[in-house]
């Protein structure tokens, strides 16, 4: 089991230096080291020396990937890629472009993007498996067939739509709570309130089709007749067994996502002014800052990766038959 | 005039005859032809499909482009051809693209959204809704005729629509009565009550809501701006017309141009094994690892920067616009191929021990001649499902990556542009609440058409469901 | 049992929201209502907080309440007037020539300008832990190890603080600063121009950076006090000296900028500690003043706090302004104590649509500066007169506008072969002008301002905007090439005059009369956002009305700029924002030697024209008078024969503030306006509470509506649940 563990960290470095590679050879060539110090600088009176000055200061006067200059191991280690990328793996993820901590920022970022990304994860996956669990019981009947065109109407409308017009209602039109903003203790509840809401809103179609698709078939195989015939009642063989039974699937989707959880949601942070991870993200893009974005590529690939373990352990857990090897 | 064919025209025209390649094929082979029929069954999937082809040819007609010949004045020396390019869409909607109102009016409205201080005949100025250019400008007494008038059209369209629909069905019955041998009126009875093998009963009953719908909204677009008009003063109803084309394209050709790396990978992978097994796998973690949305970002902002410095490469606005797309396509299909990939290696996996595989290699057949005889068909349902599963996806993520500013060039007109413009919209007092309600509508009514489509395919193809087809034969029975 | 779901949707709701009093969606804590708090927002991150690198709008929304220069502009006169903010006086230069020896001021012999600024003693830094002494006297956090820093994240995490009096030679350390070689300043390059020394003194310090590099310190703290400025020096305690190349009338501007504002080395050896910065210890984000507000909390992602200082020593509130001003009650709080707000709450709202509803939620005390959102709440007559809506008046809400000190044009790229100026044939010079002329009339700015801008801006004559020495209005002041004036009022040249134009320029009907192949002309913009389309629309109208095909290219700013900067865009959009209220500061955009591919100059148009050059050479050292004004309107006759710009427009600013804000009026080079502003809280707290009600009936609804489709699900259960029984 620990082997195993480790042996897929192991898997892990390949994968990150690949991502390393890809962004850096990606952003590299749409932003020159010219224009972010551009950007930094600002519009009025820019000299071309003060241009050299900033890029001499962060180290991005130096060739990209070979130094023909430098001596012996320099070669490799002196220039922009290795110096940027390789601190990477020991969390040292240097300044942004406009010379601010960025583990700093991401370590206070981290606690808004969580406290929207949990309560929507454990709020939307309570809802749509109850939801999901309760189509599957009413099988067959109007019940389902309307539930599921409820649930393939909620999946057509685009999440904009439920952001847009959730916040218009709720917050413009009936004032229940903030338009946007966050708050860090108890006050952060008002403001979570409406963009969990409606992420949870938003999720519901499709996660609740995806599920009662997976009960359903759980609910065909040959145990559960076996269990009804035993007498049973249907709510227990739903709980007992089908729900149980249908954890792999429903694992499957779920674990991988857990870590992520960290990024943030690009969309509700910004729409909702919530300083988190997402909306740092969207900053970074918008900004061009190379630093910030390929921290944030190099974590959410980390993340990912963990989350791929996760999952291949949650097997184990709730299935004792799957072996790691 | 000069026709110009949009890199993505020529892929929508591509698809277009790989489709009816594809048609050819699937009509020759029984088997294949099976799980059609039972596609062909669904009541929801065959309406969807109607309301799809509606959106479609709407999609095709607005691919159809060409830049229009400039006036020149008699005996003067000419030639030259406008730096805009148009479409088959546009000539046809050609008096709504015109009709530009100042700023903001209501659908249907006579007069501008806000009022304007405007100067009178005698002199004096006062405070007033002006009236619009275009909209109900065929009105002496606007006030007292604005009525009667919509009335009159509406009604006008709906015997419009009412007409054409009894052809259809006339043309329907007297098709249906030839094929089967009987009397035109027994043949419309076996169509209204679903007794026949395709569901013809939901697709024309599809057809007639549509045409009831589209009668008198053509009939007031003659007079009126049926969903009123933007900031600049642009008829929403064109601007969302046009949108269907964007949405149609990013549905399509990203699936169209991921496929082919989708289906040798992932047979290759999981027939191949071993080196290339890793390779592939490498390979689509690290692009699955990466979170969509930078790389997306990144490499849009990549195309951006290849298309702004090197404003030579393209004659005309439209073609730049156009390579923005093709590239989003591009992007979109690098990023979502990984999940299909690792399907196919999965079902190849399967198929690899099979029998007839095995039968296969044993007799010598040549590693691609394998891969390509025998395990490529035999996932093309899944190639397919995925297809039809993703394209709602795929419009939907144009809209959010519109507003993210990633996504197509400010001078396409999306659904994504449209809600984006919109969204400030709504902060106004009195709120103009026109363009993000009909963009909503249209991208509402074509993802449902295209979930339920998918939906339909999927029942009939995916052998996994006829365990759940039994349990729920069970549970009726 | 079926109600069960509503009372405990409700019970959720209520201790969600109960604590929040009567409105639920104020966006403050509960306990600050009431409080002497002005409310506003930033749109964007400050980038730099230190002075000598901050030179954005946004920043100086902190940074001019923080930080005190010399001088400050006059809060309520106009045009613009300096008065002094911690100098006694505002200086006049002295003239010397060569030798040093004491010249006339219009003497041709001037070679120097002598500033020496006085500045007023007890004036008091803020409390900071920089300053902070121990028992025996000596500055407490100033030999910091490593482990000292353990446990501190913030400033404020410092225990003690102190405080010492502003000195002279905290304004010429400053000065040295500008030239600090780890530190950015926008200015330095413009400044090594005037104050005597400086070049040399910025090459002294860049050679004491490498040789501390090359010594294996990098990064070492740098004692700039070490160095002699030459033109820069301490007379004594208050007052110092700032010589200056040649005769610069505009220097004392600068004297207001932050630029020139006092930083004391106590901060800067402060945070020069080793492992400051690793924690965002920096002046750069903590910035020490003497200001009537300071810093106290610092989270750029979310909110900015500016608290009042207490060691502030009270500047008394103008007792004299424009006319009319007095009317406007702006002069009802004259000699009175400033600050009047004791904190200010600075919010993040990246998004335009938040910050607008919380505005007229009551949560912004003042509306941001451009909005799409205006335009419903500003309604502008014939006359271009502005005013608030009815419903907006009904709310108390007031407007204020206010040309500002900027300008908006579209550009003719001077080395362009089509429609530039530089060709060596005359007449093809002659051609291209005839061509920009046409264009010049066809774009109808009078629209774009009424579609794009709601009206906010008044159509451009010239480069020089109204509030600003050297603009004319009326008859006398419009651009006769592109207007006429009839009815007393400028009138746009119909489009038929452009055709003509355009004819004679060689394109009749917008083709080339030779070969006859249709006009194609390249437009870059920076506009490509998704709400941009209908501008771009709009540009490819005009062009459309003189059958001219446009083509427009937009890019992002970067390589926008770069275009620019290399002198490849055709045709471009752009603005200018002035640095202060000077004609200079307009005129030098034409100035030929400052070309932007040239030189890199600020002359994006790479316009050159001899006369023009030779006439801003006197107009840039004369002091405002008939004499001025003469050459400057025969700078402006060049100008619009040229037409190099299509001189598009002075975007006005509308600020829209709530009734219960006193004391505002716009300023456009004084940043440091807070210290006037009044609130009354009291009234504040009664409109929100009014204006915000919470809405509960659709909540009802939604319970009802959840009630309404749970019942067929727990009748269907019941149902089943019986014939199992039964069975």
């Amino acid at each position: 089991m620990l082997a195993y563990i480790v042996r897929r960290l192991l898997y892990a470095i390949p994968i990150l230096i690949g991502v390393n590679l890809l962004t850096f050879a990606l952003f590299f060539v749409v932003n020159t080291p010219d224009d972010m110090a551009r950007m930094q600088l600002g519009v009025k009176r820019v000299t071309p020396e003060a241009i050299e000055k900033w890029k001499a200061e962060r180290g991005y006067d130096k060739p990209l990937l070979y130094n023909g200059a430098a001596d012996g191991a320099e070669k490799v280690t002196s220039t922009i890629f290795f110096e940027k990328s390789v601190k990477l793996f020991v969390f040292d993820f240097g300044r942004a472009d406009d010379g601010r901590d960025i583990g700093h920022e991401i370590r206070t970022r981290m606690g808004p993007s969580l406290a929207i990304a949990v309560p929507t994860f454990v709020l939307g996956l309570f809802v749509t498996v109850s939801f999901a669990l309760l189509l599957a019981f009413f099988r067959a009947t109007y019940l389902d067939f309307w539930g599921v065109v409820v649930c393939v109407a909620m999946m057509s409308v685009s999440s904009l739509f439920y952001i847009i017009g959730g916040q218009y209602l709720v917050s413009k039109v009936w004032h229940l709570v903030p338009i946007s903003g966050y708050a860090g203790g108890p006050d952060a509840m008002r403001f979570l309130l409406l963009p969990v809401l409606i992420s949870v809103v938003a999720g519901i179609g499709s996660s609740t089709r995806w599920y009662r698709t997976i009960f359903l078939e759980e609910i065909g195989k040959d145990y559960v007749r076996t269990a009804r015939a035993k007498g049973l009642s249907e709510p227990t063989v739903l709980f007992r067994h089908v729900l149980k039974n249908a954890m792999i699937p429903i694992l499957t989707g779920v674990v991988v996502v857990i870590p992520l959880l960290f990024m943030g949601s690009l969309l509700v942070e910004s729409f909702f002014g919530v300083p988190g991870l997402g909306s740092y993200t969207i900053d970074a893009i918008n900004a061009q800052d190379f630093a910030v974005v390929r921290s944030m590529v190099f974590i959410g690939s980390l993340l990912y990766i963990v989350g791929l373990l996760l999952t291949d352990l949650s097997y184990t857990l709730v299935d004792p038959r799957v072996r790691l090897q | 005039m000069m026709p110009v064919v949009l890199w993505t025209d020529a892929l929508v025209f591509l698809l277009i005859a790989c489709a009816a390649g594809a048609g050819f094929y699937v009509g020759r082979r029984e088997y294949l032809l099976a799980s059609w029929r039972r596609v062909g069954e669904s009541r929801a999937g065959m309406a969807a499909l109607t309301v799809l082809l509606a959106f479609v040819a709407v999609g095709l007609l607005d691919s159809l482009h060409y830049r229009p010949r400039l006036d020149v004045a008699a005996g003067k020396p000419g030639g030259g051809y406008s730096t805009e390019v148009r479409s088959a869409l546009d000539a046809l909607l050609l008096p709504l693209k015109a009709a530009t109102e100042k700023t903001y009016s209501a659908p249907l409205a006579t007069h501008l959204y806000a009022k304007e201080t405007v100067e009178l005949p005698d002199g004096s100025q006062a405070r007033l809704f002006p009236r619009l250019k275009h909209g109900g400008a065929h009105l002496q007494d606007a006030e007292a005729k604005w009525g009667r008038d919509v009335a009159l059209r509406v009604l006008r369209g709906l015997a419009l629509a009412v007409l054409c629909g009894l052809t259809f069905a006339a043309l329907a019955a007297q098709l249906a009565a030839r094929h089967w041998g009987i009397g035109r009126l027994a043949a419309w009875r076996r169509i209204r009550r679903g007794e026949t093998r395709i569901a013809w009963n939901a697709v024309l009953a599809t057809l007639a809501v549509l045409l009831l719908i589209a009668g008198p909204v053509a009939s007031l677009a003659g007079g009126y701006h049926v969903f009123g008009t933007d900031k600049v003063g642009q008829d929403v109803l064109y601007l969302t017309l046009k949108s269907i084309r964007t949405g149609l394209v990013i549905g399509t050709i990203t699936t169209l141009a991921m496929l082919p790396f989708a289906v040798a990978l992932g047979i290759a992978a999981g027939y191949l094994g071993g080196w290339v097994d890793d390779v592939i796998q490498y390979i689509y973690t690290t692009l699955n690892s990466i979170p969509g949305v930078l790389l997306i970002a990144a490499a849009v902002l990549m195309v951006q920067v290849a298309i702004d410095t090197h404003p030579d490469w393209f004659a005309t606005g439209a073609q730049r616009a156009d390579a923005r797309l093709l590239a989003l396509c591009l992007i979109l299909g690098v990023t979502s191929w990984t999940g299909l990939c690792r399907l196919l290696r999965a079902e190849t996996l399967k198929l690899r021990e099979l029998e007839y595989v095995q039968a296969a290699q044993a007799f010598g057949a040549s590693a691609i001649r394998v891969m390509g005889r025998h395990i490529l068909p035999n996932v093309m349902h899944i190639v397919l499902i995925a297809v039809v599963m993703d394209f709602s996806g795929l419009v939907l993520a144009e809209a959010v990556l519109s507003y993210i500013g990633i996504g197509v060039d400010p001078s396409t007109i999306s659904f994504g542009t449209m809600i984006n413009t919109a969204r400030l919209e709504l902060a106004r007092e009195p709120v103009v609440w026109w363009s993000l309600l009909a963009a909503f509508v249209f991208m509402f009514v074509l993802v449902l058409a295209a979930n339920l489509f998918a939906d339909a395919v999927r029942d009939a193809f995916d052998p996994r469901l006829a365990g759940r087809r039994a349990a729920l034969r069970e549970k009726t029975a | 049992m079926h109600e069960f779901p509503r009372h405990v949707w409700l019970l959720v709701f209520a201790v969600f929201l109960g604590g929040c009093g009567e409105v639920w969606n104020n966006p403050y804590p509960a306990q600050d209502g009431g409080s002497n708090t002005f409310y506003s927002a930033f749109t964007e991150r400050p980038k730099h907080l230190d002075p000598v690198q901050s030179y954005s709008e946004d920043e100086a929304e902190f940074n001019a309440q923080i930080y005190e220069p010399p001088l400050q502009y006059h809060y309520l006169k106009r045009p613009y007037a300096l008065v002094p903010m911690t100098a006694e006086a505002v200086p006049r230069p002295r003239y010397e020539d060569a030798a040093g020896r004491p010249v006339a001021a219009d003497s041709p012999r001037v070679a120097f300008s002598v500033y020496e600024i006085r500045i007023k003693p007890g004036i008091l830094y803020q409390p900071h832990p920089a300053f902070a002494r121990d028992e025996t006297g000596r500055l407490r956090y100033h030999d910091l190890r490593r482990e000292d820093l353990a446990s501190i994240y913030a400033l404020r995490d410092f225990p003690n603080t102190g405080t010492r009096e502003l000195t002279a030679a905290d304004y010429v350390y400053q000065i040295k600063r500008l030239a600090h070689p780890r530190l950015h300043s926008p200015v330095l390059g413009l400044m090594s121009e005037y104050i005597v020394g400086l070049r040399e003194f910025a090459q002294r310090l860049k050679q004491e950076d490498a040789a501390l590099a090359a010594a294996g310190r990098r990064g070492a703290w740098l004692d700039l006090t070490r160095f002699p400025l030459a033109g820069v020096e301490t007379l004594d305690t208050y007052s110092y000296r700032i010589r200056i190349k040649g005769r610069y009338p505009q220097f004392a501007y600068w004297l207001a900028m932050n630029f020139f504002a006092p930083v004391p080395i106590e901060a800067d050896r402060f945070f020069a500690q080793l492992g400051m910065a690793e924690k965002n210890l920096t002046l750069d984000w903590y910035p020490i003043g003497t200001g009537p507000y300071m810093l106290t909390e610092n989270n750029p992602n979310a909110r900015m706090v500016l608290e009042r200082n207490p060691n502030y020593r009270g500047e008394a509130y103008p007792n004299e302004g424009e006319q009319g001003d007095a009317a406007a009650g702006l002069l009802a709080d004259a000699g009175k104590r400033m600050p009047f707000v004791d904190k200010v709450v600075f919010s993040r709202e990246r998004e335009g649509i938040p910050y607008w509803n919380k505005f007229l939620q009551g949560y912004y005390d003042s509306s941001g500066i451009s909005s799409d959102s205006f335009d419903q709440a500003v309604r502008v007559s014939v006359e271009g007169e502005a005013a608030v809506s009815p419903e907006m008046a009904a709310r108390g809400i007031r407007l204020e506008a206010s040309v500002g000190t900027a300008t908006r044009y579209f550009a003719f790229n001077w080395l362009d072969p089509v429609v530039g100026g530089g060709q060596a044939d005359a007449a093809a010079r002659e051609r291209a002008r005839k061509l920009r002329q046409a264009i010049s009339i066809a774009l109808d700015w009078e629209e774009f301002i009424s579609i794009f801008a709601n009206g906010r801006g008044i159509p451009g004559q010239g480069p020089i905007p109204p509030g600003i020495f050297g603009f004319k209005a009326g008859e006398a002041g419009i651009n006769p090439v592109v207007y006429d004036w009839s009815n007393g009022a400028s009138q746009r040249k119909s489009i038929e005059v452009a055709k003509r134009l355009l004819a004679e320029a060689g394109y009749p009907d917008g083709r080339e009369a030779k070969s006859g192949q249709p006009l194609v002309l390249y437009l870059d913009t920076t506009d490509r956002g998704p709400g941009d389309k209908p501008r771009l629309d709009w540009y490819r109208k005009q062009f459309a009305k003189l059958s001219i095909q446009l083509e427009i290219r937009g890019t992002d700013y970067n390589r926008f700029q770069e275009k620019v900067r290399k002198g490849a865009a055709q045709m471009f959009a752009w603005g200018w924002n002035a640095d202060y209220p000077d004609p200079e500061n307009f005129l030098f955009l034409f100035h030929g030697p400052q070309s932007r591919a040239r030189t890199q100059g600020e002359n994006a148009a790479n316009y050159a024209n001899a006369e023009y050059d030779r006439l801003f050479q006197q107009v840039k050292h004369m002091d405002n008078g008939p004499a001025r004004q003469a050459l400057i309107d025969r700078m402006t006759a060049i100008l619009h024969e040229d037409a190099p710009w299509s001189f598009g427009f002075h975007p006005k600013d509308y600020g829209l503030i709530h009734g219960w804000v006193t004391n505002l009026k716009p300023n456009h080079m004084a940043r440091n306006g807070l210290k006037y502003r009044r609130i009354d809280a009291a009234l504040r707290e009664r409109s929100r509470a009014e204006w915000n009600r919470p809405v509960l009936w659709p909540l009802g609804l939604i319970a009802a509506l959840i009630a309404a489709s749970a019942a067929p699900a727990v009748i269907g259960w019941r149902r089943r649940e019986q014939s199992r029984g039964g069975a």
